[in-house]
């Protein structure tokens, strides 16, 4: 049997309340694609895309409309079919305004790669599989937003012996990893073993959560009715388990080295399944990355459900979809409640990163002022990557940065376990962000001097 | 029309999708814990109050008295340094009324209302306030002002009611040694620990015994410390550390003369020992942040009491002991910083 069960996990972690239920048991329904679409150039990490369309082009749907700027960075696609109206400063997820490619729909909305013949995967070199990848500028659909093609060319003298799929979706409230799994666990597999070919991978584990066994039990049916020798692993249900250092040491007992550590330096790669589900149509139909499954969620919407969306769709309209408003929010959070972009405007797009997008009312989010830390040492009990966030906020409090350094401030995962456990409420993320800004904005400075 | 544009404020537009509330903007996370410093320090003041009982029960008014005295002096001195300083905190985190609790516990039933009125303000004052308020305080508040007057007003500070009944009918009450006290002018006259040998160990357990009033029953400082366990306020290592070090030391030199030396079990349910493992050697402001740390921490607080006991001039050692190790936290803290995940 391809199933384990795995008790053994991380130490450190928290575990909020999962409100999982509200959007859980929703199947994923089809947002009819928008009448304009905002295409921001940024929605990876690294360079942004560069324009390849001016003002008055006419695109289809999946046309390359910006491409790739150096290694870490993809191309981006039309999602919607008609008129490119504006290339200028949009609000994004982010906060800022930033640059972005404007489409006026026509109404026509045919989709070209579904009438493509399929593309077996056995034919495929592991060069071709990240040529595909690439060119559907393909990102990790975790919320990170990491180049796909990036982590599958490890370099020569780092060998992978394992990839991890990465199905814990341990934020509260998201279900939309939850809902692929269950829809489209076929996909999963077949995207699993294009991405175990393409680094040439002994073996492969997928990473379940034990509150979604039942999506668990279905990719092991999958992998077995494949023939596939992958093991489904189901994990104790703790934030952040599918943190990828986390999800590593659970399942394989390694530990990843503090940055500049990668998975890779301990023979891993993890992608998460919603990225491994649109891995699967790139490779197999040449479909590129434009729309993602995104879960509405929270207690001010009337509706939460679990929405297939075009990129750049603005959020309000996935709102009208949900029926609305049922409660005032007092905070939209673009992801989830843990790590999560909070949002003030909704006309803000939906971009490749955008797992979910959460209604929160007044009971739901605590709005409490900074408080007096009491060294309590509930941020140390449960930081997974066992760093010290009270001593390190104190130094990030009086711009001491080195020190922060020092206190391995870098290897700070954003998890925000240690901010949810303070009783003093005191925003440590918020500190330990701005430190490691500072530490890499020096660091980039020094070395152009030296240059 | 302000009324109607004031609704359409308060509800915003359903169908829409339009928002008409300004939202709120802060760094991830946006959900917390619900656990906050308030209800923490309520969490304390809980765990805290059968010992109170116990005390009223065996010492009455006067146990009460020095309890509400203390209580209100702390409160209204916090109150009065918070405006003075400007420190961060108010009354209303709780922190104060905790130091109150515990400085009660820490005098004798019975001590004049200007000595708990005093001790109030030495705690807030040079326990707490000068260092910049909760959380920046370096020794144990209720401590700073339990050695001050006992430095100061040594009469007052021993002299110790007995538990009588709860309703007694006689009128003074009668005044005497604690079993710790009995021990040592044993030992310092005779060489032996006769009298002390006929102490019970269910008195000491159950507190009918003289002593500071927060301090006697045993049984009643569990109950509170299984509490502040159950609610993980506290965690295990400081007392366990604690107790273990005071009953694996002292049951050594009773195992090697049992004529000079007591057993452990009277060790451990005498004196402040109880009170100080589960609730002042655990205050998280002055004891080490990480689990390691806490059990050094804890062995620190068991070898210097235990040395005191043992060897020095004054009874009880739990204070000194619990002070000392205060000022080594910060040492502590540098030296057990966790190895980060994934480091060498």
């Amino acid at each position: 049997m391809a199933l384990i069960f795995k008790r053994r996990t991380f130490r450190g972690g928290v575990h909020p309340e999962e409100m999982k239920e509200l959007a859980k048991d929703s199947p994923i329904e089809v947002l009819p694609p928008p009448r304009r679409v905002v295409l921001p150039l940024s929605q990876h990490l690294g360079a942004p895309s560069e324009p390849k369309v001016k003002v008055g082009d006419e695109v289809k749907v999946g046309d390359e409309i910006a491409g790739a700027k150096g290694f870490v960075s993809v191309p981006l696609h039309a999602s919607i079919s008609g008129k490119v109206v504006a290339i200028d400063k949009f609000p994004h997820p982010c906060g800022r305004r930033m640059p972005a490619i404007v489409i006026e729909g026509d109404g026509s909305d045919e989709l070209p790669w579904g009438k493509k013949e399929k593309q077996k995967i056995d034919e495929l070199t592991p060069e071709e599989i990240r040529k595909r990848v690439l060119a559907a500028g393909m990102v990790g659909l975790g919320g990170a937003a990491f180049p796909s093609h990036v982590k599958l060319s490890p370099p020569k003298e780092k060998p992978i012996d394992t990839i991890i799929i990465n199905g814990a979706e341990c934020e509260p409230y998201l279900t939309s990893d939850y809902r692929l799994m269950l829809e489209h666990p076929k996909e999963i597999v077949e995207g699993m073993l294009i991405i175990k070919k393409a680094l040439s991978a002994e073996q492969a584990f997928i990473g379940v959560e034990e509150n979604k066994v039942d999506a668990a039990e279905l990719l092991a049916e999958e992998c077995e009715k494949a023939g596939v020798d992958a093991k489904v692993v189901v994990l104790k249900v703790k934030y952040p388990q599918g943190g990828e250092k986390q999800l590593i040491k659970a399942i394989l007992g390694r530990e990843v080295p503090p940055p500049p550590g990668l998975p890779l330096d301990v023979g891993v790669v993890v992608h998460n399944v919603g990225t491994t589900y649109a891995i699967a149509q790139a490779v197999k139909y040449g479909k590129p990355l434009i729309e993602r499954v995104v879960t509405v969620s929270g207690k001010a919407v009337r509706e939460p459900k679990n929405l297939l969306v075009r990129l750049g769709t603005p959020f309000s309209e996935l709102i009208d979809y949900c029926g609305g408003f049922s409660a005032p929010p007092v905070k939209v959070v673009m992801g989830g409640p843990m790590m999560g972009l909070p949002q003030f405007d909704l006309s803000t797009p939906v971009v490749k990163g955008t797992s979910g997008l959460l209604l929160l009312t007044e009971d739901e989010v605590t709005l409490a002022e900074e408080g007096v830390c009491i060294r309590c040492g509930r941020c140390i009990d449960v930081c997974p990557m066992n760093l010290l966030p009270t001593e390190i906020a104190a130094y990030c409090r009086n711009g001491m940065w080195d020190e922060a350094e020092a206190l391995d401030v870098l290897a700070c995962i954003e998890c925000g376990s240690c901010a949810y456990n303070c009783p003093a409420r005191i925003p440590l993320v918020h500190y330990f962000k701005t430190a490691k800004a500072e530490i890499n904005a020096r660091r980039k400075a020094q070395a152009k001097a030296k240059s | 029309m302000q009324e109607e544009r004031l609704k359409q404020k308060q509800s915003p537009n359903d169908k829409s999708g339009v928002l008409t509330a300004p939202l709120k903007f802060s760094a991830s996370p946006h959900i917390l814990a619900p656990e906050d410093v308030p209800k923490i320090m309520r969490g304390v003041v809980w765990a805290l109050l059968p010992a109170g009982f116990a005390s009223i029960y065996f010492f009455g008014f006067s146990a009460l008295s020095v309890i509400l005295i203390s209580v209100a002096a702390t409160l209204f001195f916090e109150y009065i340094f918070l405006r003075i300083f400007g420190n961060k905190g108010s009354i209303a985190d709780g922190s104060a009324l905790v130091t109150g609790i515990l400085l009660a516990y820490n005098l004798p039933p019975g001590s004049p209302w200007w000595l708990v009125v005093v001790g109030a303000f030495i705690a807030v004052l040079l326990g707490k306030q000068v260092y910049g308020g909760l959380g920046y305080n370096i020794f144990n508040p209720a401590l700073v002002a339990r050695v001050f007057l006992l430095i100061a007003w040594p009469v007052q500070m021993t002299t110790w009611i007995l538990p009588r009944p709860p309703f007694p009918k006689g009128a003074e009450a009668v005044t005497g040694a604690t079993p710790l006290g009995v021990l040592k002018t044993e030992f310092f006259t005779k060489g032996t620990i006769g009298a002390a040998k006929a102490i019970h160990l269910s008195d000491l357990f159950y507190g009918k015994v003289g002593g500071s009033l927060g301090e006697v029953s045993a049984l009643a400082l569990l109950i509170g410390g299984g509490y502040l366990l159950y609610r993980k306020i506290i965690s295990w290592h400081i007392p366990v550390a604690y107790v273990g070090t005071v009953f694996l030391m002292t049951g050594i030199f009773w195992l090697v003369n049992p004529d000079k030396y007591i057993n452990p079990v009277f060790h451990i349910l005498a004196g402040g020992l109880m009170l100080g493992a589960l609730f002042m050697a655990t205050d998280m402001v002055t004891s080490p942040v990480t689990s390691k740390g806490k059990l050094i921490f804890g062995v620190g607080c068991g070898i210097i009491t235990v040395v005191i006991r043992l060897f020095g001039s004054y009874p009880e050692g739990v204070s000194y002991s619990i002070l000392v190790m205060n000022a080594f936290t910060p040492l502590i803290d540098r030296y057990t910083k966790p190895k980060t995940f994934g480091a060498k």
